[in-house]
């Protein structure tokens, strides 16, 4: 169990919430109070669109524990449009359909149990294609 | 006690307040009917709906009512910071203590200092808490109060309810009528102890008995409902561009609505269940964000929820000149429906996790 560790994540797991630097204006994602663009110190939040590209991706197959349910997944590295990369499972996509360059979007889903029907539930962001409207 | 017939029982504002944006939620799986009678019916079963929504394996109440609220969010145009009220209604929120409201409220940024709270009442939970919504707005203790009902239902593997418990719903940002893209004419709610549906503590899958579903409860408690909002407003069906009831399949909204005056014509934009299912908490609330998809301002718009145990909410809507631009600004609700991935009743026991029984 590590509960205080995903409570103070949440934030940034639930709705991918970053810094903004306001001496570069450079976007920053996880947060890490200090700008990597310009080494300043960096603590003002930034939201993220939650849009960006697939920059590269594998297929998962056997899944670690905890994340046997949604077996098997797509793991991304998501160019977020405003600049910072950021690894993340896709999700509503079939393997197949996933290519480089392909336009997603990000979702709030369940991550992961931890432990069994009992323990807390995890949730974060994934990527899923970009819906059409 | 009998109420007289001639008193004002429906419900105005005090200080007019309406939607002021509205998101829908739909998974993207479909369980065709014909698969549950395949497998339990060899293949012989007259179905009440075609197919059904099912949510993905990373999928619950929270995170459908997160994008759902997202939608409504971004249709108001507002920051999350100005929500006074956060309240879910569902009968399948995934803790049985430990709010949804909550991790919804922190993912879509509204503040600490606000109303949290998961509602309860079958599949008139969500408009309980638009009920209360409105109510809260009205009174002046909030700007803006966010109900949304969202459900992912699950029947008994065999039973009738499994060709429709379904995945869905929407959310209901509620604020000043000036801002408002349909404004809340009136609402009126009719609730009596009726054991037609339940289900017990630790229980998985509901009961129901069965005479008590049709006559007694769902159309007794609509028409009432529905009949005295009209009366105290003093409008009739052709009064009302559309009409919109729960739907726990196809052909009870078309009787009730029916029973209470309107053409299927009034209906169909609302009546989703032949295409997502039953989406209990949720069923209304997305015929009603169906139907503000497509309407036009100065239309009128009815709504009647039903929930088991039971009873009604019955809300009148008039749409204003807001609600054209504010279509587009999120995804529409036929969008979620026509993203449509079938599954066979295989990967339906695996995504519901059944097979942990
Ligand atoms: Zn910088």
């Amino acid at each position: 169990m590590e509960i205080p560790r995903h409570w103070r994540l949440k934030k940034q797991r639930y709705s991918l919430q970053g810094e903004i630097c306001p001496h570069c204006e450079g976007k920053i994602f996880p947060p890490r109070d200090v700008c990597p663009h310009c080494g300043n110190d960096a603590r003002t939040t930034f939201t993220f669109s939650g849009r960006g590209k697939i920059y590269s991706f594998t297929h998962v197959t056997e899944a670690p524990a905890g994340f046997e349910e949604t077996a098997p997944y797509t793991v991304a590295l998501v160019q977020l449009e405003e600049g910072p990369v950021v690894t993340a499972q896709l999700t509503d996509v079939q393997a197949d359909e996933v290519e480089i360059g392909m336009p997603v979007e990000m979702v709030t889903r369940k991550i992961r149990s931890d432990g069994d029907e009992r323990g807390i539930i995890i949730y974060g962001y994934k990527f899923r294609p970009v819906m059409q409207h | 006690m009998e109420q007289p017939q001639t008193q004002i029982l429906a419900h105005k504002p005090a200080k007019p307040v309406g939607i002021v944006g509205y998101g829908a939620y739909v998974p993207r799986y479909r369980l065709p009917a014909r698969e549950v009678a395949r497998i339990w019916k060899g293949g012989k079963d007259e179905a009440p709906v075609r197919e059904k929504a099912v949510p993905g394996a990373d999928e619950d109440v929270i995170t459908m009512s997160i994008e759902a609220a997202r939608n409504a969010l971004a249709r108001a145009r507002i920051h999350a910071h100005e929500i006074r009220a956060v309240w879910v209604g569902s009968e399948s929120h995934p803790y049985a203590v430990k709010p949804s409201s909550t991790v919804v409220a922190e993912a879509i940024g509204a503040p600490v200092s606000i109303q949290a709270g998961d509602w309860e009442f079958a599949c008139k939970a969500g408009t309980e808490a638009m009920v209360a919504a409105i109510a809260m707005v009205s009174a002046g203790m909030g700007r803006y109060a966010l109900a949304i009902g969202m459900d992912t239902a699950q029947g008994r593997p065999g039973d009738a309810l499994e060709y429709t418990a379904a995945a869905g719903g929407a959310a209901y940002l509620i604020g000043p009528a000036e801002e408002s893209l349909a404004v809340v004419e009136g609402t009126y709610s009719y609730v009596t102890d009726t054991p037609d549906f339940w289900r017990r503590a630790h229980e998985r899958y509901p009961e129901h008995g069965q005479r008590f579903t049709g006559d007694p409860a769902y159309f007794k408690h609509i028409t009432e409902a529905g009949k005295q909002l009209m009366k105290d407003l003093g409008v009739t069906a052709a009064d009302i561009q559309y009409a919109v009831f729960h739907q726990p399949n196809t052909k009870f909204p078309q009787r009730v609505g029916k029973m209470l005056g309107f053409t299927p014509e009034q209906i169909q934009p609302g009546l989703l269940s032949p295409v997502i299912g039953n989406t209990y908490a949720g069923a209304a609330m997305i015929g009603l964000s169906a139907v503000l998809d497509c309407a036009k301002p100065g239309d009128r718009i009815l709504v009647v929820s039903f929930g088991s145990g039971a009873g009604s909410d019955a809300f009148l809507f008039r749409t204003t000149e807001a609600l054209v631009e504010r279509q587009r600004l999120a995804l529409q609700t036929q969008d979620y429906i026509a993203r449509r991935t079938e599954i066979d009743y295989g990967m339906y026991v695996r995504l519901r996790g059944k097979l942990a029984d």
